[in-house]
């Protein structure tokens, strides 16, 4: 199999728009010889919300790392918004991440946490603590500015985290399975606030996750990836209209929508086991 | 009501207390019961008049003492923070060095100490170059731990949000080292005061620079045991003095962390 084939990817962008991303037959080789990903292309447009399953072992993380240039692809190449990635910033345009974890910094409080990649960035005092609050109050946590990470539950941790990616005001939003140790109850929340701040603040988002009703609930666009070697296994579209909440939960078109795509992660699941790497 | 016994302070400041006067009765009983000399075995009364009787004298030892330690301890966490420091900057500095940081740490100082009192003429910087030298290790290896103890998801925030080094150093390793340091200043102040005593009972001095370990080893040539003992209680209170200073210095600075949490929540 040529693995340098590029896959066809269908983009839901309008004719004319500049893509958030784009990988153009890029791939990830480690140090140690493991193969991340395979050659990936794939072009993400503005506002979409892009959401990575699979089974493990996909590079589903290694495919969000490359996207956030915490990887540097072995061959192809990364364009965002048509550019490489140090002109990102010079053209006032800034990526987020949100990590599994919320990593805080235990020693700080919410207020501080938040503002880390302002002060970071030498953004002054004065509009640096007038965009925390705003942020904080988005991720409903105005009340907990002086609270410290402790304090806090797992789920507000999170929205802290979600805060401190929001306060830097980001174009493209990658969170890698934020809300994985989460209880159902939580995740449900999060994911409904979520979804309406990305379409208020008409955010393009890739997301990581490992449950086919959080992908559905919340993505324009599913991607499906196999394993050995990470790929692209399929993609799947959701036209449903915004803005999405407890009642398309619960609706038989989103039950449709999450037996459909299992059916896509059950036949991904089982060509990573067929291929040899 | 909260039974008294349950309260927090209680136990924690009560019931050491007791067990304390407990055994000073037990011990006076028997010194007294038995009759048992004082230049055998004093009982706490005998010890407590001694220490009221030569009180001048024991407490200008205890000043020299306390200057000897107090002089190490700030020396070794300043030395030791700074090599901590370096270490940290890069692994062939600290393959390099860090062996000798271990020979200072395993050489007895007993043996060591007739060595630096020889080599430095000045008693007091030879008794103080003694007690930083077995104080300084604590704060190395812990500061060193901790400054490497970053949490890698927090490292990555901050490369991917382009901080200089200088950002992460200060925000990131040095608030992440904190309790390490804390941690090692605590041993190493334990340390420098007896390294401070050993060098002095190593070095034998008298005169300005006589210590509470000089006194201790008058005291035993005169046979004057209760003196002995009055000497010890006043190295004891010291160490238990600064130990509790170090505790209440990681208590104001460590509200954070999960170690000032036991009797929180």
């Amino acid at each position: 199999m040529d693995l340098r084939l590029p896959l066809a990817s269908p983009t839901a962008a309008p004719a004319g728009a500049v893509p958030v991303v784009e990988l153009l037959s890029a791939d990830k080789l480690f140090a140690d010889g493991n193969r991340g990903v395979a050659p990936i292309s794939l072009t993400i447009a503005p506002g979409e919300f892009v959401s990575l399953i699979g089974p493990s072992g996909c590079g589903k993380s290694t495919l969000l790392k490359l996207i956030a240039h915490l990887y540097e692809p072995s061959e192809g190449r990364i364009l965002w918004w048509r550019g490489a990635f140090d002109k990102v910033g010079r053209a006032g345009r800034r990526l987020a991440f949100v990590f599994q974890e919320p990593t805080l910094m235990p020693w700080a409080n919410v207020a501080t946490n938040v503002r880390l990649p302002l002060d970071l960035a030498g953004v002054p005092r004065g509009e640096a603590v007038a965009r925390v609050g705003t942020a904080l109050a988005q991720v409903e946590l105005g009340d907990r500015a002086g609270a410290m990470p402790r304090q806090l539950s797992g789920g507000m941790r999170m929205r802290v985290s979600i805060a401190r990616a929001l306060v830097t005001d980001p174009d493209l939003l990658l969170m890698d399975e934020p809300f994985g140790a989460l209880d159902e109850f939580s995740r449900n929340r999060l994911d409904e606030d979520l979804l309406a701040l990305s379409h208020e603040r008409r955010l393009t988002t890739v997301f990581v996750t490992h449950s086919v009703y959080e992908a559905v609930f919340l993505s324009t666009r599913v991607i499906v990836m196999a394993a050995q070697p990470g790929r692209i296994f399929a993609e799947y579209t959701i036209d449903e209209p915004q803005p999405r909440g407890e009642s398309f939960r619960l609706s038989d078109r989103f039950a449709v929508r999450c037996r459909e795509l299992s059916g896509l992660l059950h036949a991904a699941s089982v060509a990573s086991r067929s291929v040899p790497a | 009501m909260t039974p008294l016994i349950e309260r927090a302070w209680v136990r924690n400041a009560l019931a050491p207390l007791l067990v304390g006067i407990f055994v000073l009765i037990v011990w006076q009983a028997f010194c007294v019961l038995r009759h048992i000399p004082p230049f055998l075995f004093p009982a706490p009364t005998d010890i407590a008049a001694s220490l009221v009787e030569n009180l001048p004298t024991l407490l200008w030892a205890l000043l020299s003492t306390m200057k000897v330690t107090l002089l190490a301890f700030a020396l070794a966490a300043i030395i030791g923070t700074l090599t901590a420091f370096l270490f940290v900057q890069s692994r062939v500095i600290e393959v390099s060095l860090f062996p000798y940081a271990i020979m200072l740490q395993v050489t007895p100082i007993v043996a060591v100490a007739p060595l630096i009192i020889i080599l430095v003429k000045d008693t007091f910087w030879s008794l103080t170059l003694c007690a930083t030298v077995i104080a300084i290790f604590p704060i190395i290896s812990n500061t060193t731990i901790g400054l490497r103890s970053v949490d890698p998801g927090l490292l990555s925030y901050f490369k991917m949000n382009k901080a200089s080094r200088w950002q992460v150093l200060w925000r990131l390793r040095i608030p992440s080292a904190l309790p390490f340091f804390l941690a090692g200043l605590r041993i190493s102040s334990g340390l420098a005061l007896i390294g401070a005593v050993v060098a002095e009972f190593v070095a034998g001095t008298g005169g300005r620079s006589a210590g509470l370990a000089y006194e201790i080893l008058q005291s035993s040539f005169q046979l004057d045991i209760p003196r002995m003992f009055a000497a010890l209680v006043l190295i004891t209170v010291t160490g238990v003095l600064l130990s509790a200073c170090m505790a209440l210095l990681s208590n104001l600075l460590l509200g954070w962390h999960d170690s000032a949490m036991e009797d929180g929540r």
